[in-house]
């Protein structure tokens, strides 16, 4: 009946880091990747107001992973600190880097100094002008960050994913196959159980959005409805009466590339 | 809690590195709400009140006019000191966010900082909460924002803004005046502020129509411009000379644009090629037309 009266700083930090990794782990994952013309966020997330991917500003995005209230406050505060530094100097020196080194420093107290870390994961994307200048943070929950190139999975099952991705994802691709490509991943992701599954996700299951090069000022925008339908890697196979897209953007045509039912 | 530089994003909790605690408390969605609790010397209205009114350049006349489906604000581009002009190409009318434009009269360096903060305040709520403010909630915004510049007010350092945009709600374009206190109006129709805002007025009234297209409502606009300048001597005519033009801009379904100067230029030639038939503008029926 001994209380032990001494722990290992070792044995805290473990045990934390355990705690915040199995939170993690319970959540589907999120896929974030660079395609020619901007960088494009897929998320498995049915839920249409509690989003898992955000607009920070400008040219920068926000995906997360996790325990929603967290890194809704994470987000809060990313947009309040981006806002803050472009009122006060100039839209364009708002940067993913300063954002992700202040998160970084948050999330890195948050886990030494308090008795709960956040149960997050963060990916801060910013777009550049060409896509030489992209950048994709990745934050975990003890601080540390990444700095990744062309694409990112976090979550439960993210080694499965990333490898998923490792053999598919290459420079250039189009919005759709992207789109594609992500989404397919995310079907092939093993269940919280560890059992894994290939399944169907409709367009009423995914959160998508990207940060578009072309545009001007506000880059970020979602992808919703037919618009996202056209993209699926089954909208062609599963429903031959597919209208055509509202969309008139080049990059939303139907997509039927080849290799998008593999 | 006394944040040294808020910028440095050190300080969290007050103790370790990482965003101060203000950043991940939890607020309502505004950023001028934001601004104040961080540190309220970033707002200018926390600028020390002194004794003498100085003299700094003034913007002035800025009109609008709805139509069916929209609304449109033109500004012209003088700012005086004094007897002098101070400027003939400053900018008086924003976009304020997608549906809305925001126009401004008075102190030009405290007004266009205040349409910042007001941009960035929309911009900021529509990102914390998902969703826009709705029209009404823009306009009463504004005018809190406009509240706290009332000292400086007093001291001669006066801000008039007027606020127009597209209701997406009610599908119509709505027009709001303010006073210096922050007292706002919803307007109908048309309205004008600015040291030439009687003469613009007068003109509006005789000419507006609420059958008017986009293109008759900016016709109608840069008329009453033409007539404000005509008569108040700091308010700016189109220079045609010098290709300055006057900012104006249209808000209906499709959101907010600018005109662009090529076609802005046709229309601005257009009136001031009728005043010179007839310098005093359109005139009013002779008495065969009238009963035609």
């Amino acid at each position: 009946m001994s209380t032990p009266f001494y722990v290992s700083p070792e044995q805290v930090i473990k045990d934390k880091a355990d705690y915040a990794r199995k939170g993690i782990a319970r959540g589907r994952s999120v896929v974030v990747l660079e395609y020619a013309e901007g960088i494009c966020m897929v998320a498995e997330n049915p839920s249409r107001a509690l989003h898992k991917i955000s607009e920070i500003y400008d040219r920068i995005a926000f995906a997360a992973v996790g325990k929603y209230n967290e890194f809704e406050n994470l987000r809060v505060a990313g947009v309040r600190l981006a806002d803050l530094r472009g009122y006060s100097y100039a839209r364009r020196d708002v940067t993913a880097r300063g954002l992700a080194n202040a998160y970084a420093q948050t999330l890195g107290s948050i886990f030494t100094e308090t008795n709960k870390p956040y149960e997050v994961e963060i990916v801060v994307a910013e777009i550049g002008d060409d896509p030489s200048g992209d950048s994709l943070y990745r934050l975990r929950f003890d601080g540390s960050v990444a700095d990744e190139q062309g694409y990112v999975a976090m979550g439960g099952s993210a080694e499965a994913v990333s490898a998923a991705l490792q053999s598919r994802w290459q420079p250039g691709l189009a919005l759709a196959e992207a789109v594609s490509l992500a989404v397919s991943v995310l079907a092939k992701e093993g269940a919280p159980d560890g059992i894994p599954e290939d399944r169907v996700l409709e367009v009423t299951q995914l959160e998508v959005a990207i940060l578009e090069r072309g545009r001007p000022r506000r880059t970020f925008r979602r992808i919703e409805g037919e618009a996202l339908r056209v993209m699926l890697p089954t909208a062609a196979a599963s429903d031959p009466a597919v209208p055509e897209a509202p969309d008139s953007d080049a990059d939303s045509a139907p997509a039927t590339e080849p290799d998008a039912s593999v | 809690m006394t944040v040294a530089d808020p910028l440095s994003g050190k300080g969290f909790d007050g103790s370790g590195a990482g965003l101060p605690y203000a950043f991940l408390a939890a607020g309502n969605g505004s950023f001028s709400a934001f601004l104040a609790s961080l540190d309220p010397s970033l707002l200018t209205t926390a600028v020390g009140a002194g004794t003498h009114a100085i003299d700094a350049p003034h913007g002035t006349t800025i009109v609008s006019s709805v139509f069916p489906g929209g609304v449109v604000m033109a500004g012209d581009r003088r700012a005086t000191m004094g007897n002098l002009i101070a400027s003939r190409e400053i900018e008086k009318v924003f976009q304020a966010d997608e549906y809305s434009c925001v126009g401004i009269a008075g102190t030009a360096g405290l007004a266009i900082e205040l349409v910042r903060l007001f941009q960035v305040e929309l911009e900021h709520y529509e990102k914390i909460e998902g969703v826009t403010l709705s029209m009404e909630g823009k306009a009463n915004r504004l005018s809190s924002m406009l509240r706290g510049n009332l000292a400086m007010a007093m001291q001669g350092l006066a801000v008039v803004p007027l606020f127009a945009g597209y209701d997406q709600d009610q599908s119509r374009g709505r027009i709001f005046s303010y006073d210096v206190t922050g007292g706002r109006d919803e307007e109908h129709d048309f309205h004008s502020v600015g040291s030439g805002s009687l003469f613009a007025r007068g003109s509006l009234k005789k000419l507006y129509r609420s059958d008017l297209d986009a293109t008759g409502a900016v016709r109608v606009c840069i008329e009453a411009l033409y007539d404000a300048a005509d008569d108040d001597s700091a308010t700016g005519g189109p220079d045609l000379a010098r290709g300055i033009l006057p900012v104006v801009t249209v808000v209906d379904a499709q959101g907010y644009r600018r005109i662009p100067e090529p076609e802005l230029d046709t229309l601005v030639r257009a009136v001031v090629a009728a005043r010179q038939q007839r310098p005093d503008g359109p005139y009013a029926p002779s008495g065969q037309e009238a009963q035609a």
